[in-house]
């Protein structure tokens, strides 16, 4: 708990993280910047999960492990992404979503 | 008596068929022909040891003929309604044992000459093995649906044969016609056992038969179109019967069938297959005779005795000899179908039960006797047309002899074998119904006359300047003939109505001498009168021909009948009922199910784009439907 912040100021924090990381997956151009984009998203959620336990729930500590778990998932996943956007870069040399659009109808 | 040694009378040709098929390139065809030739001579002596045993020594039992059955269940249907195969041996199937048997002998030996040198000359005998087979397995048939079975298989073989010369697109058309017009026949058979099975409950020819038997006694018991649903089940087997005998209006495929091979003709076309209506009609004559006092039976008289008119009169008009003698098998067929028709059922009165038998016994004789003899004139002039043969017999004589006395035979001259069978058809039809017996006699007058135009005009006439030298044909060609001409002049003298007779107890025929008298007669027409036409050329007969106009030539086109039925089946069949459902099944089921496709087809197209490739629009599809569901969520809580 933090004095003087309720939690309605955490969360609206949280939601325009949110939304930055969706708009910034929507509208990149370039691979690495859409990972770091989908990074925004699932730390805000991270921190709705601590807020949410704290403000709401202090007497349990589930939010508090749950963000530990989101945090090594997003780990691996961004170890994945990384090693497929390497790959993609060996192939093509490029990391640009523009040239990554071979797999349609 | 013992009769299982009778079951290797059809398994010996089966396994020379399969020996000679399957290695038919393998084998030399002299051997083949050896191994086709000594096969059906072990089922030769076969069946006259079994014709021997059942006649003379087993078969009569108190006076009476018995019936041996040997067989076992295949399928079963109810208790009594089961299909069997076996074997079953009575009068009329030891009779056509030793008759199929002896022509197919006949036939094998002269095949060896005819067939000299042909390429397919291993796969020919396979298929007379094959046809051997399935008409022993016909005649041997113990109840409706093996008969039925080996019904098919004999017609699969004709039209293998008829097929034989593959190359010739005559040859193709005529096995499909034949095939084609006995199938739709067939039909009618199909069609008369299911009923009989259904009624009756039973297909076995001994319950069928039995006068006493619940089959013949509950004749009257259902009836459909006022008739007895049996005699409709009769008279559609009658048809079945009448597509095999080439009876009228269903004899369309029997010329046509001369493009096989002139043996093929004799053993099948003339001799055997051919007579297989009357056998089966002869098969089930009981009921015929007693079921609804034998109007089937009527009808069964009427059509072979129009045939029997219709196809002379064609016959006379003929020049191709082939087809002369095919109409004269139709013709002499009719005749025994007639003789069944007029029958009565006891003692004398199966007169024409027996004379009937008679008649296919010594018709297979000499006509096979006519149509080996025709071959052995075509080998030497190569051309079936009348008008390249004449003078000869100074060429061929023993094909002369032979061809004479088969000749005489069919005209019903008296000692040989057609005289005897003729006439006591004649007796039958004098008594049963007049009407018939005067259309038999104008048929032997007419038959006397054409099959003497045929010899003179093979063997006399005009002195034809050939481009080689005709001579006779070799041994293995000439001593069928010569043993056939002997059987055609003694088998005459059996004493037949002691051994094969409806009632199976035997009579003694006498000979009617005032009938005997007027036939021989009619006969002795026909063939002066032919001797006048045809002896030295002369344009006697143009005249005539001439005078007859318009009739004569629809005669030569044999009424138009083949015509008339391509007309049937081309203009009317396929242009008004066949065109119009494959229009519908084109048009409106195909239409149906091609439209379902396209239309998917061209929807796909349309969204297909959403597919774009691009991640980000994913994420924005997904991000703008969770945005979408949640207003409806939030809506809904409101």
């Amino acid at each position: 708990m933090i004095a003087g912040v309720s939690i309605y100021e955490i969360l609206t924090l949280t939601s325009i993280l949110f939304f930055i990381g969706v708009y910034g997956f929507i509208t990149r151009t370039n691979l690495i910047s859409m990972l770091i984009s989908v990074e925004l998203i699932l730390n805000s959620s991270v921190v709705n999960f601590v807020v949410i336990n704290k403000y709401l729930f202090p007497e349990v500590l589930q939010g508090v492990f749950f963000s530990v778990f989101i945090i090594a998932v997003a780990a691996a996943e961004t170890a994945l992404a990384i090693a497929i956007i390497i790959n993609l870069y060996r192939l093509i040399s490029s990391v640009e979503v523009k040239d990554t659009e071979v797999m349609k109808y | 008596m013992n009769i299982n040694y009778i079951i290797l009378v059809p398994l010996i040709p089966l396994a020379v068929f399969l020996l000679l098929g399957i290695f038919s390139h393998k084998i030399k065809p002299a051997v083949s022909g050896l191994i086709g030739v000594g096969g059906l001579l072990s089922s030769t002596i076969l069946s006259f040891y079994a014709a021997y045993q059942y006649f003379f020594i087993y078969g009569k039992v108190d006076g009476v003929f018995q019936t041996f059955v040997e067989k076992t269940t295949w399928m079963n249907f109810t208790d009594t309604l089961h299909i069997d195969m076996g074997i079953l041996i009575d009068p009329i199937s030891v009779m056509m044992l030793v008759v199929v048997s002896t022509i197919s002998l006949m036939v094998h030996i002269y095949s060896n000459g005819y067939m000299k040198g042909d390429e397919g000359f291993t796969k020919f005998f396979a298929y007379l093995s094959l046809f051997s087979f399935s008409m022993f397995g016909l005649v041997l048939a113990t109840n409706l649906f093996q008969i039925y079975i080996f019904w098919e298989l004999v017609g699969v073989s004709s039209y293998l044969l008829i097929g034989y010369y593959y190359t010739k697109s005559s040859a193709i058309a005529a096995s499909k016609k034949a095939f084609i017009v006995t199938r739709f026949a067939d039909l009618g058979f199909l069609i008369g056992i299911l009923i009989i099975g259904y009624y009756t409950g039973t297909y076995d020819f001994i319950d069928l038969n039995n006068p006493e038997g619940n089959a013949i006694l509950s004749w009257a018991a259902t009836s459909f179109m006022g008739m007895s649903v049996i005699t409709w089940a009769l008279i559609l087997i009658f048809v079945g019967g009448a597509g095999k005998s080439a009876m009228f209006p269903l004899h369309i495929w029997l010329p046509d069938a001369m493009e096989g091979p002139t043996p093929v003709s004799a053993l099948i076309h003339a001799a055997t297959m051919v007579v297989a209506g009357c056998y089966l009609v002869a098969r089930l004559f009981p009921m015929y005779y007693f079921v609804d006092d034998g109007f089937a039976l009527h009808i069964v008289a009427y059509v072979g005795a129009f045939s029997s008119l219709f196809a002379a009169v064609i016959a006379i008009t003929q020049t191709d000899i082939k087809r002369v003698l095919a109409f004269s098998t139709m013709s002499q067929i009719g005749y025994m179908m007639f003789a069944l028709g007029v029958s009565g059922y006891g003692g004398h009165e199966g007169v024409g039960y027996m004379a009937s038998m008679f008649h296919l016994f010594t018709h297979a004789m000499f006509k096979a006797l006519l149509f080996l003899c025709a071959g052995s004139v075509i080998h030497a002039v190569h051309s079936n047309e009348l008008k390249d043969m004449g003078g000869l017999r100074k060429y061929m004589p023993i094909t002369n002899i032979t061809f004479l006395i088969a000749a005489l035979a069919i005209a019903g001259v008296p000692p040989f074998a057609g005289f005897w069978s003729k006439d006591e058809i004649l007796v039958a039809a004098f008594h049963h119904d007049k009407l018939i017996y005067y259309v038999g006699l104008l048929v032997a007058g007419l038959t006397a006359f054409y099959m003497f135009r045929l010899y003179f005009g093979i063997f006399w006439s005009k002195d034809t300047k050939y481009d080689h030298t005709p001579h006779e044909s070799p041994m293995s060609m000439s001593i069928p003939l010569m043993i056939l001409a002997f059987l055609s002049i003694t088998v005459g003298f059996i004493p037949f109505s002691e051994f094969v007779t409806a009632d199976r107890m035997g009579f003694e025929a006498h000979l009617n001498y005032p009938l005997a008298a007027v036939a021989v007669g009619v006969g002795a027409v026909g063939i002066i009168l032919s001797w006048i036409f045809y002896k030295k050329e002369n344009d006697l007969a143009q005249k005539f021909a001439n005078f007859f106009g318009v009739f004569y030539k629809w005669t030569s086109n044999k009424f138009y009948f083949d015509e008339i039925y391509l007309f049937v089946t081309k203009k009317i069949i396929f242009n008004l009922i066949a065109a119009p459902i494959a229009k519908f099944d084109k048009k409106i089921v195909d239409g149906t199910m091609e439209g379902i496709g396209n239309k998917t087809v061209l929807l796909s197209q349309k969204i297909k784009g959403l597919q774009s490739g691009r991640v980000q629009d994913y994420a924005l599809f997904f991000v703008g439907g969770i945005v979408v569901i949640t207003m409806v969520f939030i809506y809904m809580w409101k």
